[in-house]
């Protein structure tokens, strides 16, 4: 399913709108294709810009300017679920492709392009460009059907489905904290609130203690000896590290905990 | 410094979390310095195939051609380096391949692939790309992607469109502007740049850098460039951590010591008579 937008005002639905053109045009002129007859709304007042699954508001100059989710903007990047002010009346747009994908996407692959040759064609502004010409196998075509009606781009070729943007590592990993034991240094903490905190001496010996979803693991990264963990050499292994764990490194020790 | 001796390079590729089947592929000929990592599309197996034969077709004729030419060397019609044009002649050779098989396999209809490939020579390395498989270099704190995709979300950042940290968000990452195979005839970006000592090259496909943010990439990077197995295999371990949707490829290639080609006879000669 294409995004599309809602027209509403006082709480009360007016219109929803598919967004199936690439360029759809808010006013209150009749030749928009959104019309809004009111005093406070430009004769051209905004235009929403869709390209594949991607849509943009472009405040086109109005009198009284346009609002997304409270703040004024001149060009936004809209996202499932922003609302647009134009005067009194507010615009929702809905965008629910990502929750659609399925895994079976995933595997599917296709290839969509303009009927001008790739090689030939200088990156250009994709907007202006027509209606995209499809040229691949037929179950390309079901994975997608999506875009072949909304597509207003140059030579493109799809890999895969949509990806969603990717998440921070280990973000939901519960705090820890590295304490030195021995030497000079005794007594302080290290926390480790990187995805990657390197322990030792460079040049002598280093090992990196990684933050993942599931826990911190600790890998020997140089040095001729390997760090060792409660008495016992780690090799090139990685160990997930335990609560408490006494990490032996370049003649220091120290140890693991969780941060309660 | 003999190039095999001045360069490290480690490879290593994953389907990911998601996917059956991995569609990446990559090649490295430590002799003659180079590198070529390939993302393949099209339905079925029809990927594999696509990045496979870019891959061999691209690695295996460059490393015949340098048993009679020297890289470094200007070729006689364009002025170029011979590097670029080896590069140029290859990655096209791949290009008709697979768009012949595409052709004359129903099966195949409409394969490509993404590629990015380099040539080290002479303290330079010559790189080729097409489509969304990047080239990072790590020198000195300075990590940055000496590529440029040929993606519709880069030709959107590149026209003011949208902002970079809008792109983050966008569901138009996977659509490449250009892909070997699809075409007779493709457009191959090359760019030349110098090396030094102690630069590291990190060639991904996007599962890489679609599921792993450039600074955490670069934080890796950084941490890890004394240990060049264990980068790749921590590179490919955040992909997958985050997610792992796509196959996700690395090659790594770190410097460590300045392969200058040895001058021909009468250059030296010349040089001679110049002092």
């Amino acid at each position: 399913m294409a995004a599309k937008i809602i027209l509403s005002m006082d709480g009360v639905v007016l219109q929803e709108y598919p967004l199936s053109k690439e360029r759809m045009t808010v006013g209150r002129k009749s030749h928009n294709d959104i019309v809004i007859d009111n005093l406070a709304v430009s004769g051209e007042h905004a235009a929403i810009v869709t390209i594949q699954n991607d849509s943009f508001l472009e405040d086109l100059d109005s009198t009284n300017g346009v609002m997304v989710n409270g703040m004024a903007t001149k060009k936004h990047f809209l996202q499932n679920n922003d609302v647009i002010e134009i005067g009194k009346y507010k615009i929702k747009y809905l965008n629910d492709q990502p929750t659609q994908t399925t895994a079976a996407d995933f595997e599917r692959t296709m290839v969509l392009r303009a009927p001008v040759k790739p090689a030939a064609t200088k990156p250009t502004l994709a907007t202006t460009q027509s209606i995209p010409k499809v040229v691949t196998t037929e179950d390309a075509l079901d994975a997608t059907g999506k875009f072949g009606s909304t597509g207003p781009m140059s030579g493109s070729i799809a890999k895969a489905a949509a990806k969603a943007p990717a998440e921070t590592t280990g973000s939901s990993q519960a705090p820890a904290v590295v304490q030195i034991l021995s030497g000079p240094n005794a007594g302080k903490e290290l926390e480790l609130i990187k995805n990657l905190t390197t322990l030792g001496k460079p040049g002598v010996q280093v090992a990196v203690l990684a933050r993942r979803p599931h826990g911190y693991f600790l890998t020997h990264v140089e040095g001729a000896t390997f760090p060792v963990v409660n008495g016992e050499s780690l090799g090139e292994q990685l160990r997930q590290l335990k609560d408490h764990d006494v990490i032996e490194l370049a003649g220091v020790k120290m140890e693991f905990y969780f941060k309660s | 410094m003999d190039i095999k001796d001045a360069l490290e390079m480690v490879s290593l590729t994953h389907p990911g979390m998601v996917r059956a089947h991995n569609e990446d592929s990559v090649a490295c000929e430590p002799s003659c310095g180079l590198v070529v990592l390939t993302d393949g599309m099209g339905g079925y197996n029809a990927g594999e195939v696509a990045s496979g034969i870019a891959v061999s077709v691209v690695s295996s004729e460059i490393k015949h051609y340098l048993q009679d030419v020297r890289p470094e060397d200007k070729d006689a019609e364009t002025g170029e380096d011979i590097a670029v044009v080896l590069l140029r002649k290859n990655v096209q050779k791949a290009n008709s391949s697979i768009f012949h098989a595409a052709h004359s396999q129903p099966q195949y209809a409409g394969m490509g692939t993404t590629i990015v490939s380099g040539l080290f020579y002479d303290n330079r390395v010559a790189v080729a790309h097409i489509g969304d498989s990047r080239m990072y270099r790590l020198r000195g704190e300075e990590f940055e992607s000496i590529t440029r995709d040929h993606s519709l979300l880069q030709e959107q950042i590149d026209s003011g469109m949208i902002s970079k940290a809008d792109a983050r968000v966008s569901q138009n990452k996977n659509l490449v502007t250009r892909a070997v195979g699809i075409d007779e005839e493709v457009e191959t970006e090359i760019h030349v740049h110098e090396v030094k000592r102690g630069d590291v090259y990190v060639l991904c496909s996007d599962g890489l850098n679609d599921m792993v943010e450039d600074e955490d990439i670069a934080d890796i990077v950084k941490t890890l460039k004394s240990n060049l197995p264990l980068m790749a295999k921590q590179l490919i371990q955040a992909a997958n951590d985050n997610g792992g949707r796509d196959n996700v490829s690395v090659i790594l290639v770190k410097v460590n010591g300045d392969f200058v080609a040895p001058r021909k006879m009468f250059a030296k000669i010349l040089s001679w008579f110049k002092n």
